[in-house]
This record gives C-alpha cells, sequence and structure tokens, in this order.
C-alpha cells in the first residue's frame, strides 16, 4: 500500500496543492494574488521533483494495476509540468492586463494538470476515462473563464456539447472492448486480443469509437470542427493552455490504449489513424493559409500538427512511437512560445489576434521578431530548428511502415504549410510596423519567452539527447 | 601542424558565430557592424587559403575529416571532409565573402547589423553543405541556408520583393523535401547516414530511379534547370546587390555539387540510365534560355538567364560522361566534361557574381535597371566600362578568361559523346556572344543616351577593389586554369571509375 502511495506521489501532491491554493485565495487580498501564482509554480517544481525521485525499475503498477508509472509517462509528465509552468507565466502577464487576474485559473489549470498526469499514468479503461474527464471539464470550464465574453461562452458551449459526445463514443467503444474481452485492465485486454486473435468483430466495432472518440481528443480531421472555434473564442491565456499541455496526455492516452491495450489489433488502427493523419495533415495546413486570425491559423496548424503526430504511431514500432512522442513534446513547446507572443503583443485589454499585429515586429523589436521567426520556421520544419528533427523522424515512421504515398502526402503539404508560416516572418519583417507602441513585458515573462525561443534552436542542435530519451522510453 | 586543426569546423562557425555577434552589439553600432563583418570574413578567406595549401591534390580521399557524434540514437554524425570537388568551391564561398561585405559597405544604410549577420550565417552554412559528409547534416545545411536568403531578399529586395522570396523559399523547398524522402529511404536501407557509405551501398535499378529523381528534383531547383528555373529571375531581380551575387555565385553551385556528391555516385546506373532526360532538359537551358536571354529589357534578368543557360552547362558536362563510355571514349574524354563542368562553376561564380556587381554599381547611381536607360556609359565611367566589358567579355566565353576554359572542356566532351549535342552546345558561344555584347553595346557604348547618364560618377575605390579582385580572379583562371584543375583532377578520375560499375545487385544476392 505504501509502494501504491509513493508511486502516485506526484498526484497527490498536485491535488493537494490545488486545495491548499483554492484555500489559501479565500484569505488573501486581491493585489497581493501574486502568491498564488508564486504557489503553483512551486507546485510544479516539486511535483517535478517528486516524480523525478520515484524510486522503481522500468515498470511499476499500483492499485491492482489501475495506475502505472513508466519511463514514457514521467517524461510526459515532466514535459507537462514545464510547459504548464510557462503557461503561467506567460498566463499572468495577460490575465493582469485583461483584469482577470484570478485564482479560479491557477485551481482549474492545476485540475487539468491532475487529469493528464492520471490520464498519461493510466493502466485501466477506467482510470482512461477518469482522467479524461476531470481534464476535459477543468478545459470546458476555462474555455468559458472571461464571463462576461458571449464568444467564449458559445465557444465552451459548443466545446463541452462536443466533447461530451466524444466521451460518450469512448465510453461506448469501451463498454464493447470490455464485453469482447472481460476486462477492463489494458494488460488483460492485451492478453486478451493476443489469444482470441483480432477477428473479432466486436473488438473492432470497439475500437472505431474508441478512436474516434481518441481522434476528437487529439483534434484531427474529420473530428476537428471545435478546435477553431475554441482557440479563437477562449482568452488567449487560455487557448495558450488548451493548445500546449493536453496534448502530451492525448499522446499518452493513444499510447496506452492502442499500444498497451490494443496492440493486437494494430492492423486495423494503423489504417484508421493512417487516413485520419492524411486528412489532418491536407485540411490542417490548406485551411490556415485562409486565416487572417493567428489564433485560427495556429488552431488549423494544430490540426496538420497532430496528424504528423499520428504518423508515428503508424508502424506500430518502439522507434515509431517514439518519433511521436518527441513530435508532441516539441509541438507543446513550438505552441507554447506562439502563444506567448501573440500575449506578448496584445496591449491595453486588446488581444492581438490579427496577423496584421505582428507587422514590422522587427523594426518594433528585433529580438522579439527573432523568436517568433524561430518558432515558425520551426513550425514549418525548417532545420535546424527542432520542429524539422521532429518531421523528419515522424516521416521515417510512415516510411517505415511502407506508407511511401503518406510520407509524399505529408512532406508536400508541410510546403503548404511552410506558406503561413513564413507569412509571419514576412509581416515581421517586411513590412512597416502599425503601431510604434514600445514592447513591455515583466522581468519573468521576457525571461521564459526568451528562452522557450532559444529552445527551438538549442533543442535542434542539441537534439540527440532527447530524441535518445523518447526512443528510450519505448525500449527502441 | 595545421592539419590539427579543426580548420573545417572553423570555417563553418567563425562566420556564424561572427555573425552572431554582429547582431548582438546592436543596430545603433553600424560601423561596428561593418568592420566586424570585414574582418570575419577576411580571417575566413586566409583560413580557407590555409585549407587550400594544406590540400593534398595527389588523391581523390577525403582529407580533413572530422568526427563527431550528433544524433547516436540514429547514427547521425558531424562529419566533415573535403575533396577535390569540396574545396574549390569553398574557396569560391569564402572569396566573395569579404567583397560582399565591401559591396554592401555604403550602400546598406537600414538594419546593418542584420544585414551583416545574415551574410556571415549564409556564408558559414555554405561553407558547411560543401564540407559535410553525412547526410543528414547536409540537409540541414542545405535547407538552413535559405533562411537567411530569405531575409535578406526580403528586406532589402526591391519593389515586389515579398513575391520573389516566397517563391524562391517555396520553390527550393519543395525540391529538397522530395530529396529528404530520398535520404530517409537510404538510411532505412543502409542503417548510415554517411554519403561516403552511400557510395558504396548497392541499390537495385529502380530504387536507383526513384532515387536519383529525389536528388534532381532538390538540386535541378538549386541549380536550377529548365523548366524549374522561374524562381530565379525573379530572386535575382529583386534581390539586393550582395544577394543576387551570393546567390548566382555561391548557391547555384550547391545544386552542381549536389549531382557530384549525391546523384552520380549514389545512383550510377540510375545516372546513366536517365542522362539523356538530364542532357535534354540541359541543352534546352543552353539554347533556349540563351535565346531567353537575348530579349530581357532588364540587366538583372539578361544576367540571371545567362546564368540559368551556363549553368546547362554544368549539368551537361556531368552527365556526358556516360554517352562517352558507351561511344568507347577514353576516360580522359570524361574527365574533360566532368572538369569543365567544375571549372564552368567556378568560373561563372566569379563573373556572375562581378556582373551582378557591376549592375549593382549602375543601379546605386542610377535606381534603374532597365537597358532602355543607359546608353555611353563608357563615356562617364571608363573605368567601369572597362571592368564591364571585361565581365561581358567573360560571360560569353572569351579565349583568355575563365569563361572560356569550362565550356571549351564541356565541349570538347560532347563531341566524344554525340556530335549533335557538341553543336548544340556549341550553340551558346554564339548566344552568350550575342546577349553579352549586345547588352554592352546598349549601355555602355554609343552616344550618352540622357542627361543622367552624362553625370555619372565613376566608380569608387571600393567598388573598384571588388570589381579589380574578380577581374584578376577571372584572368588568372582563364589564363593559368592549371593549379585548378590540378586540384580536382584525382577526385574526378575518383568519381568516374566509380561510376563506371554497377550497383545493381541480383535479386537476392
Amino acid at each position: 500500500m505504501l509502494q501504491d502511495l509513493l508511486l502516485i506521489a506526484p498526484e497527490i501532491w498536485v491535488l493537494s496543492m490545488t486545495c491548499v491554493i483554492l484555500f489559501v485565495d479565500l484569505y488573501i487580498k486581491e493585489e497581493r494574488r501574486g502568491i498564488i501564482h508564486g504557489l503553483a509554480l512551486i507546485t510544479l517544481l516539486f511535483a517535478a521533483i517528486i516524480t523525478l525521485r520515484a524510486d522503481y525499475d522500468g515498470t511499476a503498477t499500483a492499485f491492482e494495476g489501475t495506475f502505472v508509472r513508466d519511463q514514457m509517462g514521467d517524461m510526459l509528465k515532466l514535459f507537462s509540468y514545464f510547459v504548464l509552468a510557462m503557461v503561467f507565466i506567460y498566463a499572468k502577464f495577460c490575465l493582469r492586463q485583461f483584469r482577470m487576474f484570478r485564482s479560479d485559473f491557477y485551481t482549474l489549470a492545476l485540475e487539468a494538470l491532475l487529469g493528464i498526469m492520471l490520464l498519461i499514468s493510466a493502466n485501466n479503461l477506467i482510470m482512461v476515462y477518469l482522467g479524461l474527464e476531470l481534464l476535459a471539464l477543468s478545459s470546458y470550464a476555462l474555455v468559458a473563464y472571461d464571463r462576461d465574453s458571449r464568444r467564449g461562452s458559445e465557444a465552451a458551449m459548443k466545446y463541452f456539447v462536443l466533447g461530451s459526445m466524444a466521451s460518450g463514443m469512448l465510453l461506448y467503444g469501451m463498454s464493447m472492448i470490455y464485453g469482447a474481452t472481460g476486462s477492463l485492465d489494458l494488460q488483460q485486454i492485451a492478453d486478451a486480443v493476443a489469444t482470441s486473435g483480432s477477428d473479432n468483430t466486436l473488438l473492432i466495432f470497439g475500437l472505431v469509437f474508441l478512436i474516434v472518440g481518441l481522434a476528437f481528443k487529439l483534434g484531427v480531421v474529420p473530428f476537428h470542427m471545435w478546435i477553431p472555434d475554441v482557440y479563437q473564442g477562449a482568452p488567449v491565456a487560455v487557448t495558450l493552455f488548451i493548445a500546449s499541455v493536453p496534448k502530451l496526455a492525448a499522446f499518452a492516452m493513444a499510447i496506452r490504449l492502442l499500444q498497451s491495450g490494443l496492440g493486437g489489433l494494430h492492423e486495423d488502427w494503423s489504417q484508421m489513424l493512417a487516413i485520419l493523419a492524411a486528412l489532418s495533415i491536407a485540411l490542417g495546413n490548406l485551411a490556415a493559409i485562409a486565416q487572417t486570425n493567428i489564433k485560427r491559423m495556429l488552431a488549423y496548424s494544430t490540426i496538420s500538427h497532430m496528424g504528423f503526430v499520428l504518423l508515428g504511431l503508424l508502424p506500430g514500432t518502439a522507434e515509431g512511437f517514439g518519433a511521436g512522442m518527441y513530435y508532441v513534446i516539441v509541438y507543446s513547446l513550438m505552441s507554447a512560445a506562439a502563444f506567448g507572443m501573440v500575449i506578448l503583443l496584445s496591449a491595453r485589454g486588446v488581444e492581438a489576434e490579427q496577423l496584421d499585429d505582428f507587422k514590422g515586429l522587427n523594426q518594433r523589436d528585433g529580438w522579439y521578431a527573432a523568436i517568433m521567426a524561430m518558432v515558425m520556421f520551426s513550425m514549418a520544419g525548417v532545420p535546424v530548428f527542432v520542429g524539422f528533427f521532429a518531421k523528419w523522424l515522424v516521416i521515417k515512421a510512415a516510411l517505415d511502415a511502407g506508407l511511401l504515398w503518406l510520407a509524399v502526402l505529408a512532406v508536400v503539404f508541410s510546403v503548404v504549410g511552410a506558406f503561413y508560416y513564413i507569412r509571419v516572418v514576412k509581416l515581421m519583417y517586411f513590412d512597416e510596423p502599425v503601431s510604434d507602441a514600445a514592447i513591455e513585458a515583466p522581468v519573468d515573462f521576457r525571461a521564459a519567452i526568451s528562452l522557450n525561443g532559444v529552445m527551438m534552436l538549442g533543442l535542434g542542435i542539441f537534439s540527440g539527447s532527447l530524441i535518445a530519451i523518447c526512443m528510450s522510453s519505448f525500449g527502441a | 601542424m595545421a592539419s590539427n586543426w579543426p580548420i573545417l569546423s572553423l570555417l563553418i562557425w567563425l562566420p556564424i558565430f561572427g555573425g552572431l555577434a554582429i547582431l548582438a552589439a546592436g543596430e545603433q553600432r553600424a560601423g561596428l557592424a561593418r568592420l566586424l563583418a570585414l574582418v570575419v570574413t577576411v580571417v575566413t578567406f586566409a583560413l580557407s587559403v590555409v585549407l587550400y595549401a594544406g590540400f593534398d591534390t595527389s588523391t581523390a580521399a577525403m582529407q580533413f575529416t572530422e568526427l563527431k557524434p550528433w544524433i547516436e540514437t540514429f547514427s547521425i554524425q558531424y562529419h566533415l571532409g573535403v575533396d577535390g570537388f569540396s574545396v574549390p568551391l569553398i574557396l569560391l564561398t569564402t572569396f566573395f565573402g569579404p567583397l560582399v561585405v565591401i559591396a554592401g559597405w555604403e550602400i546598406i544604410q537600414t538594419k546593418v547589423h542584420q544585414y551583416m549577420a545574415l551574410f556571415l550565417i549564409m556564408e558559414g552554412l555554405m561553407v558547411g553543405v560543401f564540407c559535410a559528409l553525412d547526410a543528414l547534416l547536409f540537409y540541414v545545411f542545405f535547407e538552413a541556408m535559405l533562411i537567411p536568403m530569405f531575409l535578406v531578399i526580403g528586406m532589402w529586395g526591391g519593389p515586389r520583393r515579398v513575391y520573389a522570396t516566397i517563391k524562391f523559399f517555396l520553390y527550393t523547398f519543395l525540391g529538397s523535401v522530395f530529396m529528404l524522402i530520398g535520404l530517409i529511404y537510404l538510411f532505412i536501407q543502409s542503417g548510415s547516414w554517411s554519403i561516403l557509405d552511400w557510395h558504396q551501398y548497392p541499390l537495385g535499378l529502380t530504387v536507383q530511379k526513384w532515387l536519383f529523381l529525389g536528388f534532381l528534383a532538390a538540386f535541378s531547383v538549386k541549380i536550377p534547370m529548365w523548366p524549374v528555373h522561374t524562381w530565379l529571375p525573379d530572386a535575382h531581380v529583386e534581390a539586393p546587390t550582395g544577394g543576387s551575387v551570393i546567390l548566382a555565385a555561391i548557391m547555384l553551385k550547391i545544386g552542381g555539387y549536389g549531382f557530384v556528391r549525391f546523384s552520380l555516385p549514389i545512383t550510377p546506373d540510375a545516372s546513366a540510365a536517365l542522362d539523356w532526360l538530364v542532357i535534354t532538359l540541359s541543352l534546352i537551358a543552353v539554347v533556349y534560355i540563351g535565346f531567353v536571354a537575348l530579349v530581357q529589357k532588364d540587366m538583372k534578368k539578361l544576367i540571371a538567364y545567362s546564368s540559368i543557360s551556363h549553368m546547362g552547362f554544368v549539368t551537361l558536362g556531368l552527365f556526358l560522361a556516360f554517352a562517352v563510355f558507351q561511344n568507347g571514349g577514353s576516360g580522359r574524354g570524361a574527365a574533360l566534361g566532368v572538369e569543365g563542368a567544375m571549372v564552368q562553376m567556378i568560373s561563372h561564380g566569379f563573373v556572375s557574381g562581378a556582373l551582378f556587381l557591376c549592375v549593382g554599381v549602375l543601379y546605386d547611381r542610377m535606381h534603374s535597371r532597365m537597358i532602355a536607360d543607359y546608353g555611353g556609359v563608357a563615356n562617364s565611367m571608363p573605368w567601369f566600362a572597362a571592368l564591364a566589358v571585361l565581365f561581358f567579355m567573360a560571360n560569353s566565353g572569351l579565349p583568355g578568361t575563365s569563361g572560356f576554359v569550362g565550356e571549351f572542356m564541356v565541349i570538347l566532351a560532347a563531341f566524344q559523346a554525340d556530335f549533335w549535342y557538341a553543336f548544340l552546345a556549341g550553340l551558346t558561344l554564339i548566344l552568350g556572344a550575342a546577349y553579352s555584347l549586345w547588352l554592352v553595346k546598349r549601355v555602355i557604348f554609343g552616344e550618352v543616351a540622357n542627361n543622367e547618364v552624362g553625370k555619372l560618377e565613376d566608380i569608387n575605390a571600393r567598388e573598384a577593389l571588388v570589381l579589380g579582385t574578380i577581374a584578376a580572379a577571372v584572368l588568372l583562371v582563364g589564363l593559368w586554369p592549371a593549379p585548378l584543375v590540378d586540384l580536382m583532377h584525382e577526385s574526378v578520375n575518383g568519381l568516374l571509375q566509380h561510376i563506371q560499375q554497377s550497383k545493381i545487385v541480383v535479386v537476392g544476392g
């Protein structure tokens, strides 16, 4: 029992601190709310320390196999803490400007983090569902964070209705898998699939529904409709959160369900994922070109990036999973930096939503323009930025799976995608600024965005170690 | 002693870190930025001379190699080395470094630090392309180079710069992603990223053909070959003078270098099977684009088209070898073609760079590139006229200039392959002379066309230094090409021996 509690210590810590923050908020005055921010960062820091100090070898399960700790889970959790810390720092600046600096943001985001952590460590269908719902419900509330915004409420409503439907699909699929295998435990499901063979219609039906639910959470075509509206409708601080950390969890969920549980059905699900990936990469990149709103543009870019993540899952090999994991980690860092820049340009209560707000940034501040340029080139997959290494790894995975057509499609559409990314660079470097207002930001914001930007280059040049970690997470 | 230094790494990273230092110095200190850029490029050139001095011309093996693990999971290495193909191109690159800095000394007045930094970073990346022996490392340099050029054209270019630079970026990016798929495929098959390993790796003919087409997509856009050349005139016309110079003098050569380093040795059988494709496209470039150049009204466009036509000679020379061997021709004939192509690359680097600088000189004074706005420039700018005429003569392949050597060697090789190849290639001597000399007649000689031309000031010391240096190089290579040919001789022989051996393995073997 104690061993179980030790394994789940990071989750317990995050939950306790969330309660503490909720409580502390009752007793502090509005002008001292910075304390909440500090507490949230401390929560993340110690969560990282606790996660790192875990004492187990290889894979360890707790609570009768419902909860699992392994290297992949720990790495994804650590990056979740890191990206969430960035999110908090960026968001503080933005929430202050918009007079929305309340502790709810922190408690909801930490609740969502708890959901993410449970999802990452889930080893049982019920656990997957619990984690997912905790994450989803917190996210719905976050999207409606700006109570008076009609767009925000509409987006939250849309997100809620569609999200509930996806959860329903997922549950339905789970029930069928339970019916076919007689177990909720992913390990036992894997054993049952191995013995009963894969020509079980009920199992395949269950898989289809499971993938629908998964595709919705990842936001891949044709289950992507919520993404642009939610990204645009939510306050930019919340979009920043939704666009970065939960993607790590969605990837973990895909791995847990498809690799750990239904690895025996690889042939079936890889066909489905190939189609989802192809559609996402194509539609995401094409639709992004037409956008003039940067939040929507980044939303469509997310859709295409998630298509690329799926490429990694296709071959069903350790190297492929490692490539997908690397991609999703890199993506969450790029996405955080991109929305951080959107926050930076938002001034005096007006969100810098339009692409034109980036005009002439190089003349206003060369360093911030350079950061955004690095993020954009990285998203476009231009060497030597880190996005390139992620792209070639997943393209290699597609080739490993024998899907040359998909690899060709992916690279052609990454060229299409390059167009709208370099359009942002064009606005920043080649156009005259529309406003001469100096860009001001607090020190912690500047430090965080600089670090985040330099990571695009640094993780690219020194990409070896992170790639090695991702690969070794799956034993490749 | 000198061979113990990581001299190639220095050549790559010195300009890059120099560029970053200039960026860090900030916008206010433009003078410092210029000075620092000049110092760094001159030191880099000096280093490349050290490289040349230490280079052993008696072997085709890679020299000055450096090998460090980079991404160990996929055995990707930081693997550098040079042979007779890369050294001349590295020298060309570093030679143009200081010249470009000096050429932009007074002209560039906005964002000087970014301009200088981008050129330095670009120089380092281009040297990296010529040194990389690991395919992924090559690809990284090959692609990363697009970013500074994209920004240079877009920030300091002409009125249609945005269109031109985005076209340039997307065109070249599209070409190279197909190569990336080929590279990843080769890695999956061979388990190595080393280009030298790939040279030895046996491949079936069908696979080779696909790989060859992948490489062709990347390098034909870069070089550029007809019909994927359309980005080049736009990019050249809109780019600032320095950008045009680097684009024409060095960036196009990377396409030719790619054929030598990838297409020919990795897929020799496919190269032999598809040489007709490259030769046809090359001859179309030489003849058709030559005619296109003839009718241009814009000087930069004319030189851009003439570049495409001249680069057609490079691809022609490289791929003649197979036809020469088929006719039972001597290895010497095939070697003439390849060496001619290499000499042509170097020579075209000097000549096209110089021509763009000449147009830049005129443009800075008149703010027009249109031929019709000029006439009789020789009357007001005699020194400039003398140098410009020399470069245009070299462009048309006048004996005694570098332009003659390469073209002559390629045409000689073409005679051993097929008379009609040689005939069509030989047309360039007429066409090249026609468009070059007609431009000279309309712009430089004749009556003074208008008052503004009459009031032109002759080139100053800075411009004279830049153009004079290149003029010396053009004459040196033209009159005494032996050192250049010796430099690459062994590597060319090695390549030709290599491509004569089939890499096709028996199925199941």
